[in-house]
C-alpha cells in the first residue's frame, strides 16, 4: 500500500491552504532554483529515467515527449527564431475522470511549478494552460496561484533567481469535449474552432502559431517537481516496470464511498475499490462491469476485474486501456446497454464535425444504440454495429473516432448474450401482443 | 452550439464598459503581437456576462471589431462551444449532467426533480428549457467533470454535487429565493474524499480538519 509519505498531492482533499503559503509548507518551490541550474538535458533525462508515462490517457513516456522539442542556444534562445511554447492540457471532460480538478482548485502551485520546470526542459519561455470553461472556480484558483508566483519572483523574468524567464498564462475553453484532443487545444487556444489538425506536421515541430509545443496533461506536468525532487528510482519504486509512479484514481458509480485517491500503478483493480470505497455496492459479488480509464476504453466484466492490475500494459492486455484512471463501477442493478448507449450519444454530442465517418458514424451509433437499449432490432445487427465501428475506428483525424467505436466494441464483445436476448425478449413480447390483437 | 433556435429578439449594438473593455486589453496582451484572435474565448465569455449571460449578434460584431477578425470566425466560435448561449436564459442557469458517471448516481432523479419543481419536461437531448416564470433555464449537458461527487448540476458558474431528487428540490427552492447555498457537495462532503472518512492523508486532517 501506497504510504502518505509518498504520496504528492498531500493537498488533494483541500485540507490545507492552496496557496502559495500552504504549498510551500508541502514542500513546494523547494530549490527550485538548483533544479533549473542542473539544466535542460538533466530535466529530461532524469524525467525519461522515472518512467513517468503521460496521465491524461495516452500514456506516451513524458521525458521522451519533451525530448523532442528542438535544440536552443546554450543561454535558451530558439535556433530558428521561433519561440517554444508549452502548453497544459486541463480541458478534463473525459467522462469519469475529475482528477485535474483536484490539482486546479487544490493544489495549483504543483503545477505552477511543473510548467517552469517542463518549460525549462523544453527550451520554452512562455505557457498556456487551457482550463475547461466549466472549472470556473478551478481556474480562479489557478489565476491567483500564478499571480502570486509572479509576485514572489517564482515566475516571470530570471524565475526563481536562475536567469530563465518564463511566463506563464491561464487560458479558459468555452465548452468542448474534443478540445482536450492536443491539436484541438492548439486551434482553440488561437481563436478557432476546437477541430483537430492533421499530423503530421507534430507539435513539437508546428503547433501553437505555427511554433514548436508541447501539450501535456495537468497531472503529468504537476508531478514534475517532485519526480526531480525525490529522484527518478524513487518513482520507479511504484508500480510494475514501464508502469512507474503513483496515479490519480477516481472512482465513480456504484461504490459505496466515490472517491479520489492517489495510489501506486499496478494496484488491483478489486483492492482499489475495497481499500478506498467501501466496496463495490452490494458487494463484490454485485458487481456487473468496470470502464476502467475513462469512457473511452472498453468496459470490463467482472471476471477481469476480479484480478486486473490498474496499469497501462495489463488493462492494454484485456483490450482495454488506463487511460486517464477513471474507474466507472456499474453494480448487477444496471442496464449495461443503456450506460453505453449514453456514451454513444456523448461521442454524437461532442464530435467535431469535420471527418465524415465520426460526424456521421457517432449519430448512428447513438440511434442504433437506443434501439438495441428496448431489444428493438434484428439479432444480425449486432454484428453490423460492430462492423460500423469498425469503419469509424482509424479513419478519422482524431482519435475521437475511435473512443466512440471502444465502449460499443467493449459491450458486444463482453455483453452481446444480454443484447441478443433483449431483442429475442422483443421480438416474443410484441408475438404476445400480435396474438391478443387478433 | 446553443440555444440559437427560432427568431430571438437581438439588441440593435453593443459594447463593453469601460471595465470590461480594459480587462479585455488586458487579456489581448497574454498572447503575441498578431495573435489577438487567441482572446476570442475570454471576450466572448465576458460579452456574455455583461449581458445577462446570453451572446447577442451585436456582441460578436463588437469583438469581431475588437479582435480584427471576420464576424463570421467568430460566429463559428460562437456557435462551436457549448457555454455561449445566443438566446436568452433565466437568471438561473442549471446545467444537469445526465453523461453515464452522473446517470449511475441518479440523474434520472435531479432531472425529474428538476422537471417536477419547474414545471419542464426534457426531451432526452440539449435543449434549453424555461420555467413559466423564465427565471429558470434548464438543459441536459454532457460530463461535468466532477464525476466523484454525481450527481451535479452546474448554477452559473458553481457545481452543486452529490445531489439526489429531494436535495434538487431543496437546491432550486433556494435558488427560487435568489438565497443559493454554498457550492459544493450537498450533502456536506470535503472535496473528493470518500463519504464518511479519509482512506489516505490522515496527517492532513491534523493540518486543516475534516469538514
Amino acid at each position: 500500500m501506497l504510504e502518505d509519505k509518498d504520496r504528492i498531492f498531500t493537498n488533494l482533499y483541500g485540507d490545507g491552504d492552496w496557496g502559495l503559503t500552504g504549498a510551500r509548507a508541502r514542500g513546494d518551490w523547494d530549490g527550485t532554483r538548483e533544479l533549473i541550474l542542473k539544466g535542460r538535458d538533466w530535466i529530461v533525462k532524469e524525467m525519461q529515467d522515472s518512467g513517468l508515462r503521460g496521465r491524461g490517457g495516452a500514456g506516451f513516456p513524458t521525458g521522451m515527449k519533451w525530448s523532442f522539442m528542438p535544440k536552443t542556444t546554450p543561454d535558451g534562445k530558439p535556433l530558428d527564431g521561433r519561440p517554444h511554447y508549452l502548453v497544459v492540457n486541463a480541458d478534463e471532460s473525459e467522462p469519469g475522470t475529475c482528477k485535474d480538478r483536484e490539482i486546479l482548485r487544490h493544489d495549483p502551485h504543483k503545477l505552477v511549478e511543473g510548467c517552469l520546470l517542463a518549460g525549462v526542459a523544453m527550451g520554452a519561455h512562455a505557457g498556456y494552460i487551457y482550463v475547461r470553461g466549466e472549472f470556473y472556480n478551478e481556474a480562479s484558483h489557478l489565476e491567483i496561484a500564478v499571480q502570486q508566483a509572479y509576485e514572489a519572483g517564482l515566475i516571470g523574468k530570471n524565475a526563481c533567481g536562475s536567469g530563465w524567464d518564463f511566463d506563464l498564462y491561464v487560458h479558459r475553453g468555452a465548452g468542448a469535449y474534443i478540445c482536450g484532443e492536443e491539436t484541438a487545444l492548439i486551434e482553440s487556444l488561437e481563436g478557432k474552432k476546437g477541430q483537430p489538425r492533421l499530423k503530421p506536421p507534430f507539435p513539437a515541430g508546428m503547433g501553437l502559431y505555427g511554433c514548436p509545443t508541447t501539450v501535456n496533461n495537468v497531472e503529468t506536468i504537476a508531478v514534475a517537481p517532485t519526480i526531480l525532487r525525490r529522484g527518478a528510482t524513487w518513482f520507479t519504486s511504484f508500480g510494475r516496470p514501464k508502469n512507474a509512479g503513483t496515479k490519480l484514481f477516481c472512482i465513480s458509480g456504484h461504490v459505496n464511498k466515490p472517491c479520489t485517491v492517489e495510489e501506486a500503478m499496478s494496484i488491483p483493480l478489486k483492492e482499489l475499490i475495497e481499500k478506498h470505497c467501501g466496496g463495490v455496492r452490494g458487494g463484490w459479488d454485485n458487481l456487473l462491469a468496470i470502464i476502467p480509464g475513462g469512457a473511452s476504453v472498453p468496459v470490463l466484466p467482472k471476471s477481469i476485474c476480479d484480478t486486473v492490475l490498474m496499469d497501462f500494459d495489463a488493462l492494454r492486455e484485456q483490450r482495454s486501456g488506463l487511460g486517464t484512471a477513471a474507474v466507472i463501477v456499474m453494480d448487477k442493478s444496471t442496464d449495461i446497454v443503456k450506460a453505453i448507449a449514453r456514451l454513444s450519444r456523448f461521442y454524437m454530442h461532442e464530435s467535431c464535425g469535420q471527418c465524415t465517418p465520426c460526424r456521421e458514424g457517432t449519430g448512428w451509433l447513438w440511434r442504433v444504440m437506443q434501439r438495441m437499449v428496448k431489444g428493438q432490432a434484428e439479432l444480425p445487427e449486432i454484428d453490423m454495429l460492430e462492423e460500423v465501428t469498425r469503419q469509424i475506428e482509424g479513419h478519422t483525424i482524431c482519435a475521437l473516432g475511435d473512443a466512440a467505436a471502444w465502449p460499443v466494441q467493449g459491450l458486444i464483445r463482453h455483453f452481446r448474450p444480454e443484447m441478443e436476448a433483449r431483442i429475442r425478449n422483443y421480438k416474443a413480447a410484441l408475438q404476445v401482443a400480435r396474438a391478443a390483437a387478433e | 452550439m446553443s440555444g440559437g433556435h427560432g427568431h430571438v429578439e437581438q439588441p440593435a449594438s453593443f459594447a463593453f464598459s469601460p471595465e470590461n473593455l480594459a480587462w479585455a486589453q488586458k487579456i489581448i496582451a497574454k498572447y503575441p503581437a498578431g495573435r489577438q484572435a487567441s482572446a476570442v474565448l475570454p471576450l466572448l465569455d465576458r460579452a456574455q456576462r455583461q449581458h445577462h449571460n446570453w451572446l447577442p449578434r451585436a456582441a460578436m460584431d463588437y469583438v469581431a471589431g475588437l479582435l480584427e477578425m471576420a464576424p463570421i470566425r467568430v460566429y463559428e466560435v460562437a456557435t462551436f462551444y457549448s457555454m455561449f448561449n445566443l438566446a436568452p436564459v433565466g437568471k438561473w442557469f442549471l446545467q444537469v449532467c445526465t453523461t453515464t458517471p452522473c446517470w449511475l448516481r441518479g440523474s434520472d432523479e435531479v432531472m425529474a426533480a428538476c422537471e417536477r419543481k419547474l414545471g419542464i419536461k426534457g426531451s432526452g437531448d440539449a435543449s434549453f428549457l424555461h420555467s413559466a416564470d423564465g427565471k429558470f433555464t434548464v438543459r441536459e449537458v454532457e460530463c461535468l467533470g466532477t464525476c466523484v461527487n454525481a450527481p451535479v448540476i452546474q448554477v452559473n458558474d458553481d457545481f452543486y454535487e452529490d445531489l439526489d431528487g429531494p436535495l434538487t428540490e431543496k437546491l432550486i427552492d433556494a435558488l427560487a429565493k435568489d438565497a443559493p447555498p454554498p457550492k459544493g457537495s450537498m450533502k456536506g462532503r470535503q472535496g473528493a474524499m470518500p463519504e464518511g472518512g479519509r482512506t489516505s492523508l490522515a496527517g492532513m486532517a491534523k493540518a486543516g480538519g475534516d469538514k
